[in-house]
């Protein structure tokens, strides 16, 4: 799932990057100049680097790309500016959600998208905007268990492998730092919903994870891959395009997703109700939707992408070496998507708090 | 004057006053903002969870802060013992890492510290057997990766008093019978004490304060309050919440500092000593 910037990922300086541009985000709170005809926001890396120019060459626009590093930092400038400023920006569908509850997206008009017809049937009926009326899925995948295949004795297939992982392992293991990855590994081993907002199951997923922590190496939402390289981890929460980004330094790294399954994260492109340039946007989105700029995506930053014309061209050798690459969208479909929780995001937040100030 | 009042206004007064306004309103069930008064944040504050990062920070910060003075102190003093021309020279590579980022020197830490790095491999090579002993992502790395960060605070304070202590002190101490031991603690401790309580409220503030440390030496397994910020206006999306912590914080580090001043202008006025040093 994307969090921070991609390019700094492969060098494994992602925490820093991200600390500094959450400063730098607060510090400099103004929305970029509205004079272009196009501001799509995007992360770092997280597409063709001249997509935005070439698209924008080619219909005779000036168009502006900007970086954010979260999404809670784009949230926050879209929520404090009613979203003008911007026309594309993209966000994971529970922010998408909440631009959608907000009344800040703008309806996607499937006329204008005519490349919509490139992704799968299945991408058309993900549960947070069926038919995607507000918001058009980029990438999506799953977050599972990343580990050396050369290093443990037993290659792991459950939740509870890493939440209570053999002696070999202790000290071994690292989680996601973000409060739903980390929370969602409690609730898939516990069989509930990723979802889940119940104070009393909440309670026994902190107390598991509290458990977990004993065992833990470290916290890590960016550099969890290198240390698998390293040797320093030997398994890993791993979101299954960054495990590529380790499989790609070292084939003996695997990927798997735990038998209580994962979650289905997709990370979407909403059209801002306040812009001012929708057919700009929406041509933009069309151009992204094209098989081979789409297939970009896939085939630099390892990711799915719901684009059936890109996924087939992809080749044979890659999806040989990074198979979590080659997952049918039908497999996908069937892990829950994580929603908005609303109000229960704060006790999500509280909960996370109490797992890592317990000693 | 008066282009201080106005980068004082401007830049500390201003932005001050939008942060403690933003910890009286509530989060909004997006995580915007709702513009109704409450108090709840600060409640939120003294919640055993929270005072509770409060003071495992304070107490990492404690640790940092008294590592810093005994070695900054001891540090100062073996420079200003120096020659003149010496102290210039070895002052500048106790502060020189100083100038560089303050992530990379924390990244090297990581480097030096974990499993594979390279102190557990001079550990083996030495024939130390069997795998290190954890030391990166613990406390104690946080705390060393505080200490290495602010040391130079410290010493550049704990230096200024100690190379103008007059010899003469000494001397005259030694003359009437002091011990050294007695002549450091009766007269250059004392008079060194400003430095040592300035170096060490730097030390203290910034550490208690402090999120990249704990985030990356302590591998998110310590949670200190400015990691609880971060995470309320950068994943929570909590900010009035957020707000209400950072006001107790500041609260917190003008108290010290303030302490601190009056402190200070306590030994500044005690009038014998600093004419003696004068005469």
């Amino acid at each position: 799932m994307m969090k921070f910037d991609r390019k700094a990922a492969r060098s494994g300086r992602r925490t820093a990057g991200s600390l500094a541009t959450g400063l730098f985000a607060i510090a400099l709170w103004a929305a970029p100049a509205t004079a272009a005809d196009l501001v799509v926001s995007n992360w770092d890396g997280y597409m063709a680097p001249d997509a935005v120019e070439t698209f924008a060459a080619g219909n005779g626009l000036d168009a502006e790309l900007v970086f954010h590093a979260t999404n809670e930092e784009i949230m926050g400038k879209l929520i404090a500016s009613g979203g003008k400023g911007y026309d594309v920006v993209f966000v994971s569908s529970p922010f998408a959600e909440v631009l959608h509850n907000l009344g800040l997206s703008a309806a996607i008009d499937p006329a204008k998208v005519p490349n919509l017809a490139n992704l799968y049937p299945e991408a058309m009926k993900l549960p947070h905007d069926p038919g995607n009326t507000f918001s058009v899925p980029y990438a999506w995948g799953t977050t599972g268990l990343c580990y050396r295949s050369d290093l443990v004795a037993d290659a792991p297939s459950s939740w509870n492998d890493l939440l209570q992982p053999s002696d070999d392992l202790k000290g071994k293991t690292t989680m996601l730092a973000t409060d739903r990855w980390l929370l969602a590994a409690g609730f898939l081993a516990n069989g509930l919903s990723v979802n889940e907002t119940d104070p009393a199951k909440l309670e026994k997923v902190k107390n598991d994870l509290i458990e977990a922590k004993r065992s833990l190496l470290a916290y890590d939402d960016t550099t969890f891959y290198a240390k698998l390289v390293s040797g320093e981890a030997e398994l890993v929460q791993a979101w299954d395009g960054w495990c590529n980004y380790g499989i790609a330094e070292n084939g003996d790294i695997a990927y798997v997703i735990p038998e209580e399954g994962s979650d289905l994260w997709v990370d979407t492109m909403v059209v801002m109700e306040a812009s001012e340039h929708k057919d700009a946007a929406y041509a933009f989105i069309n151009y992204i939707l094209d098989g081979a700029n789409h297939a970009w995506a896939a085939e630099n930053i390892l990711y799915k992408v719901p684009n059936k014309v890109a996924m087939e061209s992809l080749s044979e050798e890659l999806i040989a070496q990074f198979p979590n690459m080659g997952m049918a969208p039908a497999d996908l479909l069937a892990y829950e998507q994580m929603r908005d929780v609303g109000e229960a995001q704060r006790a999500y937040a509280r909960t996370v708090s109490e797992i890592k100030a317990a000693q | 004057m008066a282009p201080a009042l106005l980068w004082l206004t401007g830049l500390m007064v201003v932005p001050c006053s939008l942060i403690l306004a933003l910890a009286f309103f509530r989060r909004g069930i997006y995580g915007g903002i709702e513009y109704s008064i409450t108090l709840e944040n600060f409640g939120l504050v003294v919640d055993p969870l929270y005072a509770g990062i409060f003071l495992h920070s304070a107490r990492i910060a404690g640790t940092a802060t008294l590592l810093a003075v005994v070695v900054g102190y001891a540090g100062a003093y073996a420079i200003a013992a120096l020659p003149r021309r010496w102290q210039t020279v070895t002052l500048f590579f106790a502060v020189l890492p100083f100038w560089s980022n303050y992530l990379v020197r924390t990244y090297a830490w990581i480097v030096l510290l974990n499993r594979e790095g390279l102190i557990a491999h001079a550990l083996q090579w030495l024939g130390y057997r069997g795998e290190a002993p954890p030391m990166l992502y613990t406390e104690g790395a946080v705390v060393v990766g505080l200490l290495y960060n602010y040391l130079p605070f410290v010493i550049l304070a704990c230096y200024a008093p100690l190379s103008r202590l007059s010899p003469e002190l000494n001397e005259a101490s030694r003359d009437l019978g002091g011990s050294a031991w007695t002549t450091f603690r009766r007269i250059t401790l004392p008079l060194t004490l400003p430095g040592i309580a300035a170096g060490a409220v730097f030390v203290f503030v910034l550490s208690i304060g402090n999120f990249v440390t704990p985030a990356l030496l302590g591998g998110g397994r310590f949670q200190m309050i400015g990691n609880v910020v971060y995470a309320q206006f950068l994943t929570a999306n909590d900010w009035p919440f957020g707000a209400a912590l950072s006001m107790v914080l500041i609260a917190i580090m003008m108290a010290l500092l303030l302490l601190q001043a009056a402190a200070s202008d306590r030994v500044a006025g005690r009038g014998p000593v600093r004419e003696a040093d004068h005469a």
